[in-house]
């Protein structure tokens, strides 16, 4: 299908979507589609513009400039009807603090319009579903973290949307508390809710999502599957070499460029890319490499993002 | 502003209803300490004399007052910090317009809920009040009417203003520099004649002395046109505050 072309699929479509704020340029023009079932990502570092495009989606922010439509709608026009039918959970719980666990699905529900009897039975759900059922008539404060970010994409279910947008869903959960998380999201997506999200965290963009766009600086750099993006930008395999002290990482430098296909020197490493890793490292071992220790992993979208970039996810 | 508007009311009335008991005293116990210390106490040393009440007991005089001033002060202090909290420190208006409503409800729902705040804690006050004697005319129960006007009021333009603000700093001056003395200088306890005659035309553009004046003449019996037009002031106030309070919330919530 030629990108022009609207897909009838699509619940998301932006065209050349800008936001400013002031003289800040947050998003600077993306092109992007999401279609209906797929788990869809915004891949990049903080301050990418990921937020600012999601809270767009969400109608919660009017775009500057560029079209966009959210379920064939217009944001801006048609913004309570749209949020009516997607769910929103943001980087930050934004629980209510004042109400018990059980209220907040209640409340939250009624700001949707919806009748008493039917929230009650959907909070029963939703409350197994966050694993929070003993927690009902407690307050909010004294949940963990997990615990709350659950609770929080519980309550963005209340009214059975149809897209769940989520905003680093997984930021400052321990791996246990993602892992459980990851699995609740699993679970969404097979009953064809469309999950959109954000993320700085290779593992998670690799994890969920069907497809994604990696942003950099308020654009998209690229776009595609986890594995396309990494088979388009780099090779199968990477052999990582950390050195006792910096010279020696300068002195192996001459060498990485022989035996791999492309390298990256970042301060405290040097990544060699490459489709056979234990060719390499033999080659490494023949040369009188000596580093201080060496190990072979697969190619990460980490790795795609400094193709792309030039830097590390969290610089 | 929507149908929704009532749901955010709804929340407000749920959180209300946990912490009402706290919130009791401020709206209800403290007006009540001071009928009694102003009314009975101050009172039984002004009537002794020629006080230009108007022929007044002092009781019946000040009743409305405390009525109509604890009205501004409670909503005066519910539409500043509560506002921040909504917006910053606890965030719940955030996640409010992430659902069908829109910053313009949560904003007609703040108000909304100050002037049915204020209206169970002047019926309480109210019915105290006809106890002890400080309003006796067939009228009393429409004393609400003004009371409820100037806390919606108070509401919209106060929080028109501090969902602007990015910290809580200027608070303590509005209600200091702002609030306070028009609790004073309302005609709340002593009739505006005697303030000095440059200052007098100052209260007109005090909303809670149109609040006052109006329920004075309800819980005295002594109603004119008058009564009705200070409502309609406060109406107005209302009325020209909404779409700013409208405006600002969007902005805020929604940028």
């Amino acid at each position: 299908m030629s990108p022009d072309a609207p897909d009838p699929d699509a619940l998301v479509r932006a065209r050349g979507l800008s936001k400013r704020f002031g003289d800040f340029v947050a998003v600077a023009g993306v092109d992007f589609e999401v279609r209906r079932g797929e788990v869809f990502g915004f891949l990049g570092p903080n301050g990418a513009g990921k937020t600012s495009t999601m809270r767009m989606i969400s109608c919660v922010s009017p775009p500057s400039g560029g079209e966009l439509r959210v379920l064939g709608l217009d944001p801006i026009a048609d913004g309570p009807r749209i949020r009516s039918r997607i769910g929103v959970v943001p980087q930050e719980d934004n629980l209510d603090t004042e109400l018990s666990v059980w209220d907040n699905f209640i409340v939250y529900g009624r700001y949707f319009g919806l009748p008493r009897p039917l929230l009650r039975e959907r909070a029963e759900e939703l409350l197994e579903f966050a694993r929070l059922t003993e927690r009902r008539n407690d307050r909010v404060d004294p949940l963990s973290g997990g615990m709350k970010r659950r609770l929080t994409i519980a309550r963005a279910l209340i009214n059975q949307p149809e897209m769940l947008l989520l905003d680093e869903p997984t930021t400052g959960l321990d791996p246990q508390a993602r892992h459980l998380l990851w699995d609740r999201l699993y679970g969404l997506k097979r009953q064809g809710v469309t999950l959109i999200l954000t993320t700085h965290y290779m593992d998670e963009a690799e994890q969920l999502c069907d497809r994604l766009v990696v942003m950099d600086e308020g654009r998209i750099v690229d776009e595609g599957s986890p594995r396309q993006l990494i088979e388009r930008h780099v090779t199968a395999e990477v052999v990582e070499l950390r050195f006792a002290d910096p010279e020696l990482q300068a002195k192996a430098l001459p060498v990485a460029t022989e035996v791999a296909d492309r390298h990256e020197a970042l301060a405290d490493r040097l990544l060699l890319y490459t489709d056979d890793g234990d060719a390499t490292r033999s080659a490494l071992a023949d040369r009188g490499v000596d580093a201080l220790t060496e190990l072979t992993r697969r190619a990460s979208l980490e790795d795609v993002f400094l193709a792309l970039t030039g830097r590390t996810l969290d610089e | 502003m929507s149908a929704l508007v009532v749901r955010a009311l709804e929340r407000e009335m749920v959180v209300f209803a946990r912490t009402w008991r706290g919130n009791a005293f401020s709206s209800f116990v403290q007006p009540l300490l001071f009928l009694g210390a102003m009314g009975i106490g101050l009172g039984g040393l002004v009537d002794d004399g020629a006080a230009p009440t108007g022929g007044l007991d002092y009781l019946a005089f000040v009743a409305p007052g405390l009525l109509a001033a604890s009205a501004l002060l409670t909503a005066g202090a519910e539409a500043l910090w509560p506002v921040m909290g909504g917006v910053k420190w606890m965030g719940q208006y955030n996640s409010m317009v992430t659902t069908a409503m829109t910053p313009g409800d949560v904003y007609g729902g703040l108000v909304l809920a100050a002037a049915v705040r204020a209206l169970v804690a002047a019926t309480a006050f109210l019915a105290v009040a006809v106890l002890l004697g400080g309003a006796t005319s067939l009228w009393t129960p429409l004393a609400l009417v003004p009371t409820v006007a100037l806390a919606a009021a108070t509401s919209a333009v106060l929080a028109a203003y501090s969902v602007t603000c990015q910290t809580d700093t200027g608070f303590p001056i509005i209600i200091r520099l702002g609030v306070i003395p028009l609790f004073l200088f309302s005609g709340t306890f002593f009739p505006v004649e005697q303030l000095p005659d440059a200052l007098e035309p100052l209260v007109w553009v005090s909303p809670l002395w149109h609040a006052v004046e109006s329920a004075r003449d309800l819980t005295t019996g002594s109603v004119g046109v008058a009564t009705a037009l200070h409502v309609v002031v406060l109406l107005v106030v209302v009325a020209a505050a909404l779409p700013i309070g409208i405006r600002n919330f969007a902005n805020r919530l929604t940028p």
